[in-house]
């Protein structure tokens, strides 16, 4: 297994993504026809068949997030796309709605039948000013083809979906956040349950979802379910979008099927380190994901293997950080990152992250002793216990990680030190 | 009138807050809000004034400082940092004569720290007002730059 596995990707690079005729020509909504002459129960099985898990992070499996949908009987319902990718690393829903938009709109179409929602929402990040240009032509393009509106294809079947700007914030990527952020507020997350799809957006059932796994809903209905989850591994099917940035030859997005090892990835898609430098280590699912040491790359992908770091780090990025940099280097950026973007609701997240960025600072500076060791041990633990969303709890991630795997540098470092301990 | 005429542009639904006071702030050269935009705004989607400032502080694409007609928004997270043999930021420091943070004596560029830019392939990267430059060196720097003075003269 070292190549590329082309399933949602397979149209890139044959379509202009600007052109809806091109769209057609590579049967471009023929899923949507095809779904919408199922039964909903049938599509449901699919999706269940097939065992997809959310591309956006978490991991959650699809079908359940569907069927919870489909059950409600409130109306409107709604069906939200999460485009909002700012986990440093991940590009890769952005090259997706660059490069084949209308595959993201038959997805949320077919979402939309299954569950029997009417209006959808794309909350793109306000720095993707050009994949916001891109699919807001698509629906443009979609609607006036009667993809969307009333009467879609001449079913009883009606749904539109509109496009909200974010406006330079990570934690709008938090499903809730984004859904406040959709309603015209701060995006500050609220405490769960409910869920989204019985308690969402303006307090009407949602389903949200990923970019890039609504993008995966017409192969499952191309496919059947049974077929797709023959993609992959036991407990991960399907294929994984990495987005593949750092010290690396060739930079981009790949998609391979789950159970690919890391080092075939960085190696034989990424054509390795340039420059004649070694792999360090390297990040894994952006900055709240673990930082591992290059032994540790024969670890395939999968959901189950990356969840023994206590971190949900299905996003797909692999950073690659090579031996001219320091490891306390790389953390004191993440730690700056999370600090900037916590939106202050709780108390661990506003306040761990800026201690956190502090300590980390002191062993940047050798200015470090054991006791801001053991602070640093227990901060990281509390936040990621107690914080009140994903932010605050994988915010530490990359601390957690490198206490355990980079233990001898943090007591290098103390050593190195040299600070008189006040007794 | 310009204010008006975006205010009518928009439903009087509160949903619309943001791309609102997106659309206000991106006409001005100045590239920032006032108090009394902030109040118009919230006057016309029905909200209160506390509201509208609340989004404005918390939403990082805001100000309520004047800044530069270009703004130079430059990413510092470990994707980019890792492809950074330069540091852009020193050399843009430098090139403008500001600190990041500022803006230029003649109103044209402000230079502004960013999170990460999803273009982490292309890295260094950095955004001009919504357009991204990635693959970064002190000669794209200048290029950009004196593109940014020559639009301006136009």
């Amino acid at each position: 297994m070292m190549r590329e596995h082309k399933l949602i990707t397979a149209r890139i690079g044959k379509i202009n993504p600007e052109s809806i005729d091109d769209y057609l020509k590579h049967d471009g909504y023929t899923m949507l026809e095809k779904a919408l002459s199922m039964r909903r129960i049938e599509i449901h099985d699919h999706f269940e068949a097939s065992r997809l898990r959310g591309r956006g992070g978490a991991g959650f499996p699809v079908a359940v997030k569907l069927m919870a949908l489909a059950k409600e009987s409130r109306t409107p319902k709604y069906v939200v796309c999460n485009a909002d990718e700012g986990e440093p690393g991940n590009f890769k829903d952005r090259y997706l709605m660059e490069n084949n938009p209308h595959q993201i709109i038959e997805g949320m179409l077919i979402a939309a039948y299954a569950t029997v929602a009417t209006e959808g929402y794309i909350y793109i990040r306000g720095e993707y000013a050009n994949a916001m240009r891109i699919m807001q032509k698509a629906l443009d393009d979609a609607r006036e083809r009667g993809f969307l509106g009333k009467n879609i294809l001449n079913k009883r079947f009606s749904f539109d979906i509109e496009i909200r700007s974010g406006a330079g914030s990570y934690v709008c990527g938090e499903e809730f956040a984004l859904l406040e952020s959709i309603e015209g507020k701060a995006g500050r997350t609220r405490v769960k349950p409910p869920f989204p799809t019985s308690v969402g957006l303006f307090g009407q059932p949602t389903l949200i979802n990923n970019v890039e796994t609504l993008a995966t809903f017409p192969s499952i209905i191309d496919m059947g379910g049974k077929a797709y989850a023959e993609i992959g591994t036991e407990t991960s099917t399907g294929t994984k979008l990495i987005s593949l940035s750092g010290n690396i030859k060739h930079k981009g997005v790949f998609e391979v099927p789950f159970g690919m090892s890391m080092r075939d990835i960085i190696e034989k898609l990424g054509g390795g380190v340039p420059g004649g430098h070694k792999i360090k280590m390297i990040q894994l699912g952006g900055a709240c994901g673990p930082i591992i040491p290059e032994y540790m790359l024969d670890m395939v992908i999968d959901f189950e293997r990356f969840e023994e770091f206590e971190s949900k780090t299905g996003a797909g990025a692999i950073i690659v950080i090579d031996d001219r940099f320091d490891v306390f280097d790389i953390l004191r950026r993440i730690s700056a990152f999370f600090e900037h973007e916590s939106c202050g609701k709780c108390t661990p997240c506003r306040e761990g992250n800026l201690h956190m960025l502090k300590t980390v600072e002191k062993f940047v500076n050798y200015n470090a002793t054991d006791k801001d060791l053991n602070a640093l041990e227990s901060l990281a633990r509390v936040m990621h216990q107690t914080s009140l969303c994903g932010l605050g709890q994988t915010a530490p991630t990359a601390v957690i990680s490198t206490l355990h795997y980079f233990r001898f540098a943090y007591l290098n470092r103390i050593e190195e030190s040299n600070i008189e301990e006040a007794v | 009138m310009e204010l008006k005429r975006i205010l009518e542009k928009y439903p009087k639904r509160q949903d619309c807050l943001i791309d609102v006071l997106l659309d206000v702030q991106n006409t001005k050269s100045t590239r920032h809000l006032t108090e009394v935009e902030l109040a118009r705004v919230s006057e016309h989607l029905g909200l209160p004034e506390s509201h509208v400032f609340s989004v404005v502080s918390f939403y990082s694409f805001f100000s309520m400082t004047p800044r530069g007609k270009h703004i130079l928004q430059v990413c510092r997270d470990v994707p980019c940092y890792l492809n950074d043999t330069f540091n852009v930021h020193e050399t843009l420091e430098s090139m403008l004569g500001i600190k990041t943070g500022d803006t230029t004596e003649d109103g044209l560029f402000t230079l502004e720290y960013s999170s990460c830019l999803g273009c982490c392939d292309q890295a260094p990267v950095m955004r001009v007002n919504d357009t991204v430059y990635g693959n970064l060196t002190p000669d794209k720097l200048r290029a950009i730059i004196s593109e940014c003075r020559s639009d301006d003269d136009a």
